[in-house]
């Protein structure tokens, strides 16, 4: 097998395994706590964990740092990287550091804007785009340059490379070609946002296909389940680039009614959706984001067929 | 007993009519307001007002013509806006806003303008003479 | 043009309480046009100063001048003679202005009225909205004539974020996306391949990052 990284996720989507990642959102302080209850939980249910940097703009234990100790938990982490918070030089700098430390997989994002987070006053880098970041770390690998062009002499970081896709964003033609603009820059798989509507993912994926993208990148779909009508609500209207067709709130809302558990009827849906996306042409595994709620995932892999995990040697 | 001194800047199509209408309909009014003949009531400067005030009113109003009825179509829109920011500048200066208003009315309302002057002439009075002024009495 | 907004009223009272008498001086350019300084908006501050200062029981004068610009040293020059005997200098003009007065006159107490907002136009009546970024490198060729390194909230040079939506910045239901702006417009000029083109990352040692800037035209200085 032609590998281009010692990632075990890479690893898996190679040999053509459907692959299954999750995401732990490490927490407000300085305890590894947490993040070694959800590893453990997680340990054998998913093959890579993403670990997200600051999501929506609040300050929480560095990516970094909790991907160490989700390594040490035996669990394989898949850095989150933001473009919000560091210059070139601090992104450089922590990819060596990264490395050195074991990480293997890389998740390159724009970043929520720090308005929506608890330091709205702070100043904002950009210094890259996340294009820009993908190409900064395929270069590094590939080319064992610098982002100036000064040669890596040794001990390059190689990084497996990830970038993300929100097929409900717009301007939606322009999704699958800002997709394209990511793999040429150097992007291998792809996790998108959640999916909750189903036929405009399947559209995206279709334009996808046409232009043989999933050949070239490993698409992850996005799941999430939804634990309550609130939350479906909240998503529905105040998160930016979220589409949650009212069919969704109005099923939650009659399972509620039925007498039975919204968050059960949320796993429900969640399950249901992944056997869906499974069947849609390039979607090579699902990446699921059970935020704040992390310990439904065991059940929600096992429900969907998805355990056991595949062994990677 | 304290008579206030009010500046009243009357728009020529309507406010400034109505005052000369309220003259010949015989109408008694308050005899504290000094009118001032304006083109329109949308010619009105932030700057002549603070001047007014600076210069010993106590209390100060615009009168422009019923909404729609502008003879330059808009003047009286933006007086009301200007009005509402000098309005606005005398709360931060710490004279206070009340002291300052804006009316709509047509030149044949001649009673609304003895009854505008009249409720100007009573709140100023309730409010007391502008404290600009009494500092500069006490300054001299 | 530099758009800019008076600092509220309080502050700038504040920043000459112990002063007994001051040049307010306003600014003919930019400012005077964003209605901010010219001379009418400062003579209202002056006179609004005055009276504030006349209800403390602590009365103020004021001198008040309108500069053809302040950004030229030989209208700074100008105001020598009022700038003599005031305890303060009050500059409505933008940041350049009052830094021009403060580099002119040393020993002066000089103030800013106003905060300088963003480099911009007018868009309607009393309405301005921000358009350049001065970043030093201008790349408006490349993105339809629509500037995604001020417009867009993240500087993005590849494309839109997953925030975009309705033709919305995810920072606003009132800003619109500047990515959905330089896409519509692309594809109406039938250049949409050139989206496709990777934007390598910017210079920024040409924006302010590189430290203060200078520009020169050789063929004009004496």
């Amino acid at each position: 097998m032609n590998l281009t990284t010692e990632s075990r996720l890479e690893k898996l989507l190679k040999r053509g395994e459907f692959v299954v990642t999750a995401e732990i959102g490490p927490p407000q302080h300085a305890s590894a706590h947490e993040i070694v209850h959800h590893a453990r939980l997680l340990k054998g249910y998913v093959d890579a964990t993403n670990i997200t940097d600051c999501q929506t703009a609040v300050v929480r234990l560095s990516s970094f740092a909790a991907a160490v100790h989700i390594l040490r938990e035996g669990l394989e982490p898949i850095m989150q990287m933001t473009c919000r918070d560091r210059n070139r030089i601090a992104m450089q700098s922590d990819l060596l550091g990264a490395y050195s430390l074991g990480i293997r997989n890389l998740l390159c994002l724009t970043g929520d804007h720090q308005s929506f987070g608890n330091h709205p006053t702070a100043k904002n880098v950009h210094d890259l785009d996340s294009i820009q970041l993908i190409n900064m770390v395929k270069r590094m690998r590939d080319d064992r340059v610098f982002a100036c062009g000064e040669p890596i002499k040794e001990h390059e970081p190689r990084f497996f490379i990830g970038a993300a896709a929100n097929p409900f964003a717009d301007p939606f033609e322009f999704r699958v070609v800002r997709l394209e603009k990511k793999i040429n820059a150097g992007a291998q798989f792809i996790q998108t946002q959640c999916i909750f509507d189903l036929e405009r993912f399947s559209r995206f994926m279709e334009m996808v296909v046409e232009r043989g993208l999933h050949e070239r990148a490993y698409i992850l779909a996005g799941l999430t389940p939804i634990k309550s009508i609130g939350a479906a609500r909240y998503m529905q209207k105040n998160v930016p680039g979220m589409i949650v067709p009212e069919e969704l709130v109005q099923r939650l809302r009659k399972a509620k009614d039925d007498g039975k558990n919204v968050a059960d009827e949320g796993v429900d849906i969640c399950v249901e959706f992944i056997n869906k996306v499974r069947k849609i042409k390039g979607v090579a595994g699902v990446h699921i984001m059970a935020i704040a709620w992390e310990e439904i995932v065991p059940t929600i892999v096992q429900k969907a067929g998805l355990y056991p995990r595949p062994k990677a040697d | 007993m304290f008579e206030p001194r009010i500046v009243a800047f009357c728009c020529h199509y309507c406010a400034y009519s109505a005052a000369d209408l309220a003259g010949s309909m015989r109408l008694q009014y308050a005899p504290n307001i000094r009118v001032v003949e304006m083109p329109c009531s949308g010619t009105i400067d932030a700057r002549v007002i603070l001047a007014a005030f600076e210069d010993g009113a106590d209390g100060v109003y615009v009168a422009g013509c019923l909404e729609g009825d502008c003879h330059f179509l808009k003047g009286n829109f933006r007086a009301k806006k200007r009005v509402h920011y000098v309005k606005k500048l005398l709360d931060d200066i710490g004279l206070g806003g009340e002291r300052l208003e804006f009316y709509n009315l047509s030149a044949a309302m001649g009673t609304r303008f003895a009854e505008i002057a009249n409720e100007m002439t009573e709140r100023i009075k309730n409010l007391g003479p502008s404290p600009l002024k009494a500092k500069e009495v006490a300054g001299a | 043009m530099i758009v800019a907004e008076q600092k509220p009223f309080a502050e700038i009272a504040g920043f000459v309480a112990d002063c007994n008498k001051i040049l307010v001086a306003g600014c003919l350019g930019c400012v005077a046009v964003c209605l901010a300084g010219g001379e009418k908006e400062t003579e209202i501050l002056a006179a609004a100063l005055r009276m504030h200062r006349r209800l403390q029981g602590k009365p103020l004068e004021t001198v008040t001048y309108t500069a053809t610009r302040q950004c030229d040293p030989e209208y700074v020059d100008a105001m020598a003679d009022l700038v003599k005997d005031v305890d303060a200098v009050v500059s409505l003009a933008c940041g350049v202005g009052v830094q021009y007065i403060a580099e002119r006159y040393p020993d002066k107490w000089v103030v800013p009225a106003l905060n300088t907002r963003f480099a911009g136009g007018s868009v309607a009546q009393g309405v301005w909205e921000e358009r350049c970024g001065l970043c030093g490198e201008c790349i408006l060729h490349k993105t339809g004539g629509i500037c995604p390194i001020i417009r867009c909230s993240k500087s993005l040079l590849n494309g839109p974020c997953g925030g975009s939506q309705y033709g919305k910045c995810e920072i606003s239901k009132d800003v619109p996306c500047a990515w959905q702006l330089i896409y519509d417009r692309m594809k109406a000029l039938g250049r949409l391949e050139w989206l496709l083109e990777y934007q390598p990352p910017k210079d920024w040692s040409k924006s302010r990052d590189g430290g203060p800037r200078k520009a020169v035209r050789e063929d004009a200085t004496i």
